[in-house]
């Protein structure tokens, strides 16, 4: 269709103007991105909320005494990771080759799953010393924000699994494809909100 | 490969189909890679090394490296441009960060103007009162 498109504009070219026209075919991509920006709104709300709330202690822990910070690197460290993977599994899809899709896609799971363990193991650590969320205000917040991205980690390892499955046994058609492309901006877009809890909570909450 | 990729931005370039914007070369991944790692590594040497004298410089300098940052993976991993979906994606986000900007500034300007008006009234305060 693009070519169909490309050959009208060389023939007429003083008769239409076609050369920036877009008409997608569907829209899952612009919708899919839209529903990511209806996300970062949910997230917007949780850290106005984090922002208001986050240094009211109720006389409980605050931020530096509780969050260990080589923890988190090595958190980011794990999603970061998992971000290029996603890429190269991205660059796999584009050249058709299922195998190295699904290599891919499973080195990206697995991260992805250790980011969620290691974030598992700091909520259980909290709650076991006191400092659950019905604590105070700031970890009733700090929960809430770092809990709902957990949350979609969870969500987009069932996601990716599932693709998995799909890509294993239908292999990388158009559609695989729009699949495979709605979940890597959901997982990138993981990757950026991540990047306002770690910096925005975690380092700036040791921060005096 | 880099004749490949050479192609992949030609046709880039030249369609707009539906995949447009969506795809991203070996370079770019591993581009936005190196540059996220730096950008992630700097401000936690910042805060957990004391680098800079004062708190509040360390944390305007974590923000700012967060934003750089976000920007980015928005670039590099998520091959945000002005053309993707005829630019429509841009304007989606562009909409979405004044909502973001606004709920922010708002919620913290609103709550900060409430705390400031709920330090303890004097008997003074309280006849002035309406």
């Amino acid at each position: 269709m693009a070519s169909q498109a490309h050959a009208l504009t060389e023939a007429d070219k003083d008769r239409f103007y076609l050369t920036k026209e877009h008409h997608p075919e569907n829209g899952t991509l612009l919708g899919f991105w839209i529903y990511l920006m209806s996300d970062c709104l949910i997230f917007a709300v949780l850290f106005a909320t984090y922002a208001v709330l986050g240094r009211n202690y109720a006389a409980g822990p605050s931020g530096a005494d509780l969050f260990d910070l080589p923890l988190v690197a090595v958190n980011t460290g794990l999603l970061l990771l998992s971000s290029i993977t996603y890429g190269f599994a991205m660059i796999s899809a584009q050249a058709k080759k299922v195998k190295p899709v699904l290599a891919w896609l499973a080195v990206t799971g697995l991260l992805g799953l250790g980011f969620l363990s290691l974030e598992l193991y700091e909520f259980h650590h909290l709650i076991s010393e006191g400092a659950g969320p019905q604590r105070s205000a700031f970890l009733s917040s700090f929960f809430v924000l770092v809990g709902t991205h957990g949350l979609h980690v969870t969500f987009g390892i069932i996601w990716l699994v599932t693709l998995m499955v799909q890509v294993a046994q239908r292999g990388l058609g158009a559609e695989m494809k729009r699949r495979l492309m709605c979940l890597s901006m959901f997982w990138h877009f993981l990757d950026v909100v991540w990047i306002g809890v770690f910096s925005f909570v975690y380092l700036l909450g040791v921060l005096k | 490969m880099s004749a490949a990729s050479q192609d992949a931005h030609h046709a880039h370039d030249e369609h707009h189909d539906d995949h447009d914007g969506a795809h991203g070369s070996l370079k770019d991944y591993v581009i936005g890679f190196v540059l996220a790692v730096i950008l992630t590594a700097i401000p936690f040497w910042l805060v957990m090394g004391n680098v800079l004298p004062t708190a509040q410089m360390t944390a305007v300098a974590v923000m700012g490296l967060a934003v750089i940052q976000v920007l980015v993976h928005m670039i590099y991993f998520l091959h945000m441009n002005s053309r993707s979906e005829g630019g429509w994606t841009l304007l989606a986000l562009m909409f979405t960060l004044i909502l973001v900007v606004i709920t922010l500034s708002g919620s913290l300007w609103v709550m900060h103007n409430l705390n400031t008006h709920m330090m303890p009234a004097t008997a003074h305060d309280m006849q002035q009162m309406p």
